[in-house]
């Protein structure tokens, strides 16, 4: 039995728009693996919802004309998964969501709902950060596309402005094209788990497969909200492929990160993690791209 | 004669519980029923110095609110132990209804009745509670200091009870020249049971009595606590007892059913249902006994132990319930797995502002095989002795007995079991290949074994009560005392039942719902007892059953009784093997016979007054990512003695169910606590890391089947051995993998950072 104290039921983007303005205190519901579980703790005992979960129009996964890969919103990380686009385009992306929570959780959990709760630990989060993703949201004056990056505030903090909607996440061609990519979850146990650490790593190599063209790598759980580490991509940028380059990148993303302590782990624990995490994800994101290690 | 008992019968239950038909408490409680929410305290230690109910009286839906202000003043003891009537052997009584005292965060200080779920919640959100507090302690050796924070106001320094045991003479022992001294400490954390079901229980008035239906494991003990609690005669109060989803202890204890029953009443008896909610489940119910153990043994280079000293102190947190008799279990196991000349062993029950800590499957085993097993894998290390070599060696050896319970180790079933353990594994071969690997990712195999004993005599009562009655179509229902809680015990009873009276076996109905207005007593589900236990008196009522039986057929087919046999549900007469009539036309016309009309039935009790050990062994195999801080269990074999399997297909699935909780006790579960507020961290099943598949090989059980001797079946504990030794196992196998000996548990990657930092194999 929830407190609920009232539903809203959106029948378009449109509508759902018309619903934010009508009922800002209200809070928007799509698959409602975090926001029941939230309500049940009291901690949103009381609100009033406005239910997006029959929008079909922002469900599901597309390429714009521009070669832009387009994941609504409300697309479930099982579909993300076994979606043929991102099989073939940014496959470490459904690998990634794949690892949410257990089948259950996938098959409601959405991607539009996992980067708006803006928690770091978030398992598309780092990945969609390590592709440059843009955020599209929808509101009383159109469209507003912003980089993934931009989109988060501060821990659990996103920038959603009155009225709008989250509607799509947006790959651009530039960013996935000739990319492989690896995410490792460090959790406690292998399902079931929210990461201790998430890193994701993608790598562009050169046509001969020999040079490092542009590495990408972004934690989750390493700071307050998803981040990138800028030096260690920078290091590696242009550099010929090479263990002792894995080695070197794992050891800059130390200049970027910052995990704190908690009771759930250490800092000095997680840093450790993150770098030997990023070491195995460059080399497994190379091995993906042809090259030879 | 078809015989039942050692074949994979199908589970009696199987069908309902998998389509859903079969009922558990909440099922059968009345959707009008109004709800029961507990207010917990938010400070570990303090008083209450007033709570303000007004806000949430004023919630709509809201019936009553009461507090630790209107609860009658009755101390009560809740443990399911069997009551003594020595007040000297009864449990403690530490705890009311809802205290005052509070004693750890998350005590019971108010509760809600509401007609509904949000109502209940909102009013509860509402109530006002103003402490005073007092500082807390957390750990067991800082509550025994001077100066530390009183919990409880009769136990000096909150030791709630100490205990010892003394062999020969360590002191002059220990002096003998050339000896090795091998010393550690070791811990084992504070963990939940989390059965699938939370408990939950109703209660209603009815004819002047109080009704409760329960998700409990021991119905007949329950009845006692609530009418204790309540301050009202035994015989006013009914406990029901329908399915339930595990309890593996937790539920060894009388939970939620005094305050439900008592909120019943101040309601005019109404119907009221009080629900746990999974957060509750793992912080207001009981817990696992955190136990740390300090071990010195003094070994000659040859393996022999010349003397041995051991202290324990077992995490008792905020109330008694089981007490002492968890660490005690452990030490008192200690001298017997290891016989050793000159023996030092003490242990302490401490109170702690903890959750309280109660039974849980293994009952201090888990914890004293994790502390012995993993300190006799240090011996082997100091004295280099193979693991394998030094149990052969110093174990138990057939023959021994204990003074105190009279058990007998009556077969070789420590050697046997690790030799079926030992090939299934390929150990000895693996065990000198992983020695002194380099790189990041080694392979390690460790072995423990495990000591148990079934049941709780002489310690206390053991008894089982068993009614049948037969019907007209010559099948029959039968009942004991003894609880289903998912183990499989009324399988394996209708299975006894079936061979003992001689009837098949889809003849033998069990009546699996206990009700102590009609069910006969019997003290539930503890201590791997009931198939030994209800054994007894399932083979007794049976013998008593066929007497009637074979009187009647004597008296409708004018054979002596001496000359008659039932068999398969069919009367027969011996001498020449000829069915004389069918069980069910006996059974008919015994009923409606216009002369001598007799409803055939049988009741008695069996009184047990033995004991038996049951023993075995796990292997674990294990690999080591070092630079990722994670251990792979690649495999794990469990081989237990529980004497003749019942049902071999059940007694697997009870060890794999074992084994699996001991997988978490291993290497993930722990409840971890807040150092400056003393509130549990991690309270649901996120944070709390069980175990899942995917953290689990594929489980093997083996078995050796050495028949019990005092056992009528020829059986012996199996309930709880298995989540008794997995732990050690996989912990020395990291210590073979790596070299490294971790002292504590669970090995989670927390603890395996700073040990392999220690150790030099992870540099930063």
């Amino acid at each position: 039995m929830y407190d609920i104290k009232a539903l809203y039921q959106a029948k378009s983007v449109a509508d759902a728009v018309a619903l934010r303005l009508a009922h800002p205190e209200a809070q928007i519901i799509a698959g409602g693996s975090d926001v029941l579980v939230q309500m049940r703790e009291g901690k949103r005992a009381g609100a009033e919802l406005i239910s997006i979960q029959t929008l079909d129009e922002i469900r599901g996964v597309s390429m714009d004309d521009d070669g832009t890969i387009r994941i609504g919103s409300l697309t479930s990380f099982s579909h993300i998964t076994w979606d043929p686009l991102i099989q073939k385009y940014i496959n470490v992306l459904g690998q990634a969501v794949d690892q949410v929570g257990g089948p259950q959780i996938r098959n409601i959990g959405t991607i539009g709902g996992n980067t708006c709760n803006g928690v770091t630990s978030a398992d598309s989060a780092s990945t969609l950060h390590a592709w440059d993703a843009i955020i599209e949201l929808t509101g009383p004056d159109g469209i507003r596309r912003q980089p993934i990056h931009d989109f988060y505030i501060r821990a659990g903090v996103v920038d959603i402005r009155e009225g709008e909607i989250q509607t799509a996440i947006l790959i651009p061609k530039e960013s996935y094209e000739n990319c492989f990519g690896h995410y490792i979850k460090y959790a406690m146990r292998s399902a079931m788990d929210i990461a201790t650490l998430g890193t994701s790593v993608n790598v562009r190599l050169s046509a001969d497969k020999k040079t490092v063209e542009r590495a990408r790598v972004a934690f989750g759980v390493a700071g307050p909200v998803p981040l990138r580490a800028v030096r260690a991509e920078e290091l590696a940028a242009g550099q010929p492929v090479s263990l002792e380059l894995a080695e070197r990148f794992a050891q800059a993303v130390k200049e970027d990160i910052n995990p704190r302590d908690s009771w759930r782990a250490a800092k000095d624990f997680r840093i450790h993690i993150a770098v030997e995490s990023a070491k195995r994800a460059f080399i497994e994101s190379v091995k993906l791209a042809g090259g030879d290690l | 004669m078809s015989k039942q008992v050692g074949e994979n019968a199908v589970r009696v239950d199987a069908y309902d519980k998998v389509t859903g038909r079969a009922k558990y408490t909440d099922d059968l409680c009345d959707r009008g029923a109004l709800v029961v929410k507990v207010c917990h305290s938010t400070i570990a230690h303090g008083f209450v110095k007033a709570i303000d109910t007004s806000e949430a009286e004023a919630v709509p839906g809201v019936v009553k609110v009461l507090t630790c202000f209107d609860v009658p003043d009755i101390e009560f003891p809740t443990a399911g132990h069997p009551w003594s009537t020595d007040p000297a052997h009864q449990d403690v009584a530490d705890r009311k209804l809802l205290n005052r005292h509070v004693r750890y965060y998350g005590d019971d200080v108010a509760v809600v009745i509401a007609e509904d779920e949000v109502a209940a919640a909102q009013a509860l959100r509402a109530i006002r509670v103003e402490y005073e507090e007092l500082p807390f302690v957390l750990d067991a050796q800082e509550a025994m200091r001077e100066g530390a924070p009183q919990i409880q106001e009769r136990y000096k320094n909150n030791i709630l009870a100490h205990s010892d045991v003394r062999r020969g003479n360590y002191e002059t022992a220990r002096q003998e020249p050339g000896l090795i001294k091998v010393e550690g400490w070791y811990d084992t954390p504070t963990v939940q049971h989390c059965h699938i079901e939370n408990h939950g229980c109703f209660a209603y008035k009815e004819a002047g009595r109080v009704v409760v239906v329960s998700s409990t494991q021991i119905p007949h003990i329950v009845r006692r606590v609530v009418a204790q609690a309540l301050g009202l005669p035994w015989g006013k109060v009914r406990i029901i007892k329908p399915y339930i989803g595990g309890g593996f202890g937790n539920k060894q204890d009388a939970l939620y059913e005094p305050l439900c029953a008592w909120c019943s009443t101040q309601v005019g008896g109404r119907l009221v249902k009080l629900e746990c909610s999974r957060e509750e489940t793992f912080v207001s119910n009981r817990v696992r006994h955190a136990i740390r153990t300090h071990i010195i043994s003094y070994v000659r280079p040859d393996g022999t132990l010349v003397a041995r000293k051991l202290e324990a102190f077992s995490n008792q947190g905020a109330y008694a319930s089981h007490g002492h008799g968890v660490v005690a279990k452990g030490m008192n196991a200690f001298p017997q797995l290891y016989p050793c000349p000159n023996v030092e062993c003490d242990s302490w029950t401490v109170y702690t502002n903890r959750p309280a800590a109660g039974a849980m499957r293994g009952y201090g085993i888990p914890q004293a095989m994790f502390a012995g097993e993993s300190h006799i894998d240090d011996i082997c290390k100091a004295i280099g002795m193979s693991p394998l070599e030094f149990r052969r060696k110093n174990l138990m050896p057939v023959g021994y007995v204990d003074g105190f319970s009279k058990n007998e180790l009556y077969s070789d079933s420590f050697n046997q079991c690790m030799d079926k353990g030992m090939e299934l594994l390929d150990y000895q071969r693996k065990y000198q290949a992983y020695q002194n690997q380099t790189g990041p990712v080694r392979r390690g195999v460790g072995l423990a074994v495990f000591w148990y004993n079934t049941a709780v005599w002489p310690i206390s009562l053991e008894s089982s009560s068993c009614r049948m009655v037969l019907n007209q179509d010559g099948s029959l229902q039968f009942q004991t005392g003894e609880t289903e809680i998912g183990q499989g015990c009324d399988t394996a009873y209708s299975q006894m039942v079936a061979d003992a009276v001689g009837i098949p076996l889809s003849d033998v109905h069990v009546v699996s719902t206990q009700d102590t207005d009609v069910t006969p007593f019997g003290t539930g589900a503890y201590a791997s007892r009931q198939t030994y236990i209800g054994g007894f008196s399932i083979a007794q009522t049976a013998q008593a059953l066929r007497e009637r039986i074979l009187n009647i057929a004597h008296e409708q087919t004018r054979m002596p009784v001496s000359n008659l046999d039932l068999v398969d549900g069919q009367i027969v007469r011996k001498s020449d093997g000829r069915i004389l009539k069918s069980l069910g036309d006996l059974a008919t016309e015994s009923l409606y016979s216009l002369e001598s009309s007799r409803h055939i039935t049988a009741e008695t009790t069996a009184q047990i007054k033995s004991n038996a050990y049951s023993f075995g062994c796990s292997f674990a195999e294990v690999e080591v990512d070092i630079p990722m801080c994670r251990v792979k269990l690649l495999r794990l074999v469990n081989v237990h003695d529980c004497g003749r399997l019942i049902n071999p297909a059940l007694a697997e699935a009870q060890v794999h169910g074992g084994m699996s909780m001991a997988i978490g006790y291993g290497l993930s579960e722990e409840l971890k606590f807040d150092p400056k507020t003393g509130r549990v961290l991690n309270d649901n099943l996120l944070d709390y890391k069980l175990s899942t598949f995917l953290d689990h090989p594929a489980l093997e059980a083996a078995f050796v089947e050495n028949p019990e001797p005092t056992s009528p079946y020829g059986t012996k504990a199996l309930g709880e051995p298995p989540a008794c030794s997995p732990a050690p196992a996989i912990r020395n196998a990291i210590l073979n993998a790596t070299g490294v000996a971790i002292d504590s548990c669970p090995i989670t990657p927390h603890i395996l950072y700073r040990k392999f930092r220690e150790a030099g194999l992870i540099q930063e």
